[in-house]
């Protein structure tokens, strides 16, 4: 066992035990319904707003791109625009495709070693694939989310939802049965996509040796997310209409806790809680930081531009002439070879010394 | 170019997506729909099942209702009670709750759910036919 990941997993388990047994005391359910939600909202709108302005201040003193094409350059060369990018048009393609199909992902290579000394690189896509999924799915079950926050609920979230739920499947088996509520399968998409990146982390060596505490934790937190609302859906069956009864109490400041609401319900959203309340402070900043990247966001037009340091301040510097006029005659004196001759040849010259420097004066 | 000005109007941008339930709705209660129960359904007290399972389990039982009709050709449905039923969406659940508009439709709008019952049954037999 591992610390690394038993640590965050235990306080995942913890966090499920306190919501779970919480909510069956009657009076905590306000505090995990209310209470911990609106906390956790504030600290999120906060938190990335303090860290987003926090970074806005940052002075950037270099210019540092990387590329992955050529530069413009002459009009025969073949200019890779969005790979290099000249102007801010170009910067916004490029940054467009990073933020909605992760570029730098598809990039991914593995080198191995073929055929004893042969060294292959391979384009390796599993975790393109796996962020790609688990990023979309998020993003659409987030959307379907709205349905418990708006109402009426607005057509473009039915449309997601209709299209979400476009496969239908209905097993009906004595003992088991599935398929109504009809399947969203966005969010089993989302339990396979983060469990998948969890075993990257588990399985590569390599990725195993850099993951910590902080990496592992957002992926139990967001399983336990998926896999509790997933619960609540298909096996539970919650009743939604409590349920948004209570959510709709929140999002317009008229609180209520509605009976009926199941304790899987206030682990998801103790949960969510969580995760909003934890966001500004993790890796998962890089919602925002994504566009801040600065090997990503500036423009390769180095060559084209010069960029100044916003740190620089006026320096006193002191040049070889400055420093050549100031001790010219002590450098005479002990035989330096110098630029200028000093102007008056003083005749008090003592014959001594080097004699070739003394040719040189002359000239 | 101002890059703090680019950065901050994006963060307000960010945080007005974030917020957007709250601003949309503006403090307007949605409270929970009540389904309102015809005279009929109050007089039976008792639908097939308990409340409580009818309220999570309809659609499910619905479903199983669809395949032993539709596939085993089986129309009776015996509940724990033993009371026995004809398994029928337009003559057994619509007769006591004819009111489709405010029994099923006004908590399936509220979740937004769009069951797909009305693309083959005719909301109100006992009007239509």
């Amino acid at each position: 066992m591992n610390l690394r990941y038993t640590i965050p997993l235990i306080a995942v388990i913890v966090l499920f035990l306190i919501a779970f047994l919480g909510a069956q005391v009657p009076g905590l359910q306000y505090v995990f319904g209310v209470v911990i939600p609106y906390l956790a909202l504030i600290t999120f709108v906060l938190g990335f707003a303090y860290r987003v302005i926090g970074w806005s201040r940052s002075a950037v003193p270099f210019k540092i791109p990387t590329t992955a094409g050529q530069q413009k350059s002459l009009p025969w060369i073949k200019h890779s625009k969005f790979d290099c990018p000249a102007n801010t048009w170009q910067v916004v393609v490029r940054m467009a495709l990073e933020i909605l199909t992760f570029r730098s992902l598809f990039r991914n290579t593995r080198m191995k070693l073929k055929e004893g000394a042969r060294i292959s690189y391979q384009l390796e896509l599993f975790l393109w694939v796996g962020a790609l999924a688990f990023h979309y799915a998020f993003l659409v079950v987030l959307i379907r989310h709205l349905r418990f926050f708006i109402e009426p609920v607005p057509f473009v979230v039915q449309l997601i939802e209709n299209v979400d739920s476009f496969f239908r499947m209905e097993i009906i088996y004595p003992v088991f049965k599935f398929g109504l509520p009809g399947v969203f399968i966005s969010g089993f998409v989302l339990l396979a996509a983060v469990s998948y990146l969890f075993l990257r982390r588990l399985f590569v060596h390599q990725v195993k040796y850099i993951s910590i505490a902080s990496d592992y934790f957002p992926l139990f937190l967001i399983f336990g997310i998926a896999l509790s609302g997933i619960f609540m859906r298909y096996v539970t069956k919650v009743d939604v209409t409590a349920v948004k009864e209570l959510t709709m109490g929140l999002v317009t400041f008229q609180p209520t806790i509605p009976a009926g609401v199941d304790a899987v319900f206030f682990v998801h959203i103790f949960f969510v809680s969580i995760l909003l309340a934890y966001f500004p402070f993790s890796k998962l900043m890089h919602l925002g930081g994504v566009f801040l990247s600065p090997t990503r966001n500036m423009t390769t037009d180095t060559r084209v531009r010069r960029h100044i340091n916003p740190w620089n301040y006026p320096v006193p510097v002191h040049t070889y002439d400055e420093y050549e006029d100031e001790f010219r005659e002590k450098m005479v004196e002990a035989g330096l070879p110098v630029e200028k001759m000093p102007q008056p040849a003083p005749a008090e010259e003592p014959a001594s010394d080097s004699e070739p420097e003394q040719e040189e004066q002359k000239e | 170019m101002n890059n703090k000005t680019l950065i901050i109007a994006g963060l307000v941008i960010f945080l007005i997506i974030v917020l957007f339930p709250f601003w949309y709705m503006r403090g307007k209660a949605a409270p929970a729909p009540e389904p309102v129960l015809t005279p009929m359904a109050k007089a039976a007290q008792a639908c097939v099942r308990s409340t409580e399972y009818m309220k999570s389990e309809h659609m499910q039982l619905l479903d199983v209702w669809r395949e032993s009709v539709v596939r085993d050709g089986k129309r009776i449905y015996v509940n724990p009670q033993g009371k026995e039923f004809n398994m029928s969406l337009s003559n057994t659940c619509l007769d006591c709750h004819s009111n489709k508009a405010e029994f099923c439709d006004r908590c399936h709008d509220y979740a937004s759910v769009r069951p797909y019952c009305w693309s083959c049954h005719i909301e109100n037999p006992k009007e239509k036919t």
